[in-house]
């Protein structure tokens, strides 16, 4: 117990911090990869070929290869391609992308491959009926998308998405290797510290459960609300 | 690009590997769990819940360092047969996935198990059979009908779950790719060549699962 003391004598403290930021990290990603789902939903349920192809490799591309490998490509040849964009613009400083943001951003386009496929199932499972409604309706398509389709959409959703935020949530491990400083990470640097590997990785394991099981409650309340009048 | 392709290649070899072992080794633990799961002694039964909730609770990495670097920490177990084995990564991380698909493929088969109709085992019951045939010539065949869909997926999520073996010190398929990502600076080539090679092994596991669907899949 004593390890885990706050302050300078235990790892208390930094393990709360790396805990917020295995949090943070997890959010972050959870909201990129609602962007590219956004954007890759469309474009896998449109009638076009090309785009409908574009949408397609996308899931079955980021969906085929493993999380690690997804990751170190963002590690290494991010800033690399920042700079090349950068250097278009006529700036040749060099530039050294924040670990946050490569893995975030890395997780979040993984994410978003499982999010599209969520959003996808959830459109088709609504009735034609309601699409057809609107249009007899006369609504315009921005208020029958948000008001009419959106909601329901959600309500379908949910449930798949907590699986896509626990995968989100296990992920961030990974970008432990890029040194970004959450759960295990912090582990790592204490298990090497204190030449204590069992306890601190046990630890981490713990918090892992804490968070899964924590927002498993949080996601159950959630869906009971948005399920009213089901 | 082109002298890397043979070197992912021999590495793709060593993926293969891991995963077939840990697959083997998986599904006899998923079978195992998933007897303890429909067992009616409630002790067992929460403990089967209890090896499955956190094996799926927790990142895969960090069950593979636990193994990796924490055993090894407990002096007494360093003195038994069992290091022999565990002081290899090797078998550190078969022994983690298998541990972690083992998980996965309980929760497959105790919802197959849960899904055959009671009619089946009245049937085989009222024709005699006793409980142990039913259980081997009905439950099994039709459990592994039902879960095989599921299971194609746990196989896929395994596959790219090999890749971690490259943190403990593993040259896998990922390991490699990083090594000469890492001495090239060349990621997005090394990048194409190995997720090319992740994405072939993918398509095939998917046709594989597809074509056994097809050949056991009965009309409802």
């Amino acid at each position: 117990m004593e390890l885990l003391a706050f302050g300078k004598t235990g790892w208390g403290d930094e393990l709360f911090i790396a805990t917020l930021m295995t949090i943070a990290v997890s959010i972050t990603a959870m909201f990129i990869g609602f962007l590219f789902a956004l954007i890759f939903t469309p474009l896998k349920l449109s009638k076009n070929k090309f785009f409908n192809f574009i949408g397609n490799s996308y899931t079955t591309v980021i969906r085929g290869v493993p999380e690690l490998l997804v990751i170190y490509l963002f590690f290494f040849g991010g800033s690399g391609a920042v700079m090349y964009v950068a250097s278009i613009f006529g700036y040749n400083e060099y530039i050294e992308i924040n670990a946050f943001i490569t893995g975030s951003f890395a997780i979040g386009i993984i994410s978003g491959a499982y999010s599209t496929e969520v959003f996808r199932g959830a459109i088709q499972s609504i009735d034609r009926g309601q699409f057809e409604a609107s249009q007899v309706l006369g609504l315009k398509r921005f208020v029958y998308f948000f008001r009419v389709i959106m909601p329901q959409m959600l309500r379908l959703a949910i449930p798949n998405l907590s699986n896509v935020w626990q995968i989100t949530l296990k992920d961030t491990s990974l970008i432990s290797v890029t040194g970004l400083v959450e759960i295990m990470r912090q582990s790592y640097i204490a298990a090497g510290s204190t030449r204590d590997p069992l306890f601190f990785y046990s630890f981490a394991a713990v918090l892992y459960l804490l968070l899964t099981f924590l927002s498993m409650k949080l996601i159950n309340r959630l869906e009971i609300k948005y399920s009213r009048g089901f | 690009m082109i002298t890397s392709f043979p070197k992912l290649l021999d590495a793709a070899v060593v993926t293969l590997k891991l995963l077939s072992l840990s697959l083997f080794f998986g599904l006899f633990i998923g079978l195992l769990f998933a007897i303890l799961r429909l067992s009616k002694n409630k002790i067992i039964n929460k403990f089967a819940y209890g090896y499955s909730y956190v094996f799926r609770g927790t990142p895969l990495l960090v069950q593979i360092f636990i193994i990796y670097f924490g055993l090894g920490q407990i002096e007494y177990f360093r003195s038994t047969f069992l290091w022999v084995v565990f002081k290899e990564p090797y078998w550190c991380a078969i022994i983690a996935f298998a541990l972690n698909t083992g998980a996965y493929t309980s929760e497959i088969l105790r919802s197959a198990f849960q899904t055959i109709k009671p009619g089946f085992i009245e049937a085989g019951k009222s024709l005699g059979i006793s409980n142990k045939i039913i259980f081997y010539k009905i439950q099994i065949p039709i459990a592994i009908r039902q879960s095989l869909p599921a299971y194609g997926n746990e196989i896929i999520l395994m596959m790219k779950g090999t890749s971690l073996a490259s943190t403990v010190t593993l040259m896998d398929l990922t390991g490699v790719a990083k090594y000469i990502i890492s001495t090239t600076f060349k990621p997005i080539e090394v990048f194409i060549v190995a997720g090319g090679i992740y994405l072939f092994m993918t398509f095939i596991i998917h046709n594989l699962i597809k074509f056994l669907e097809k050949k056991y899949g009965y009309s409802q």
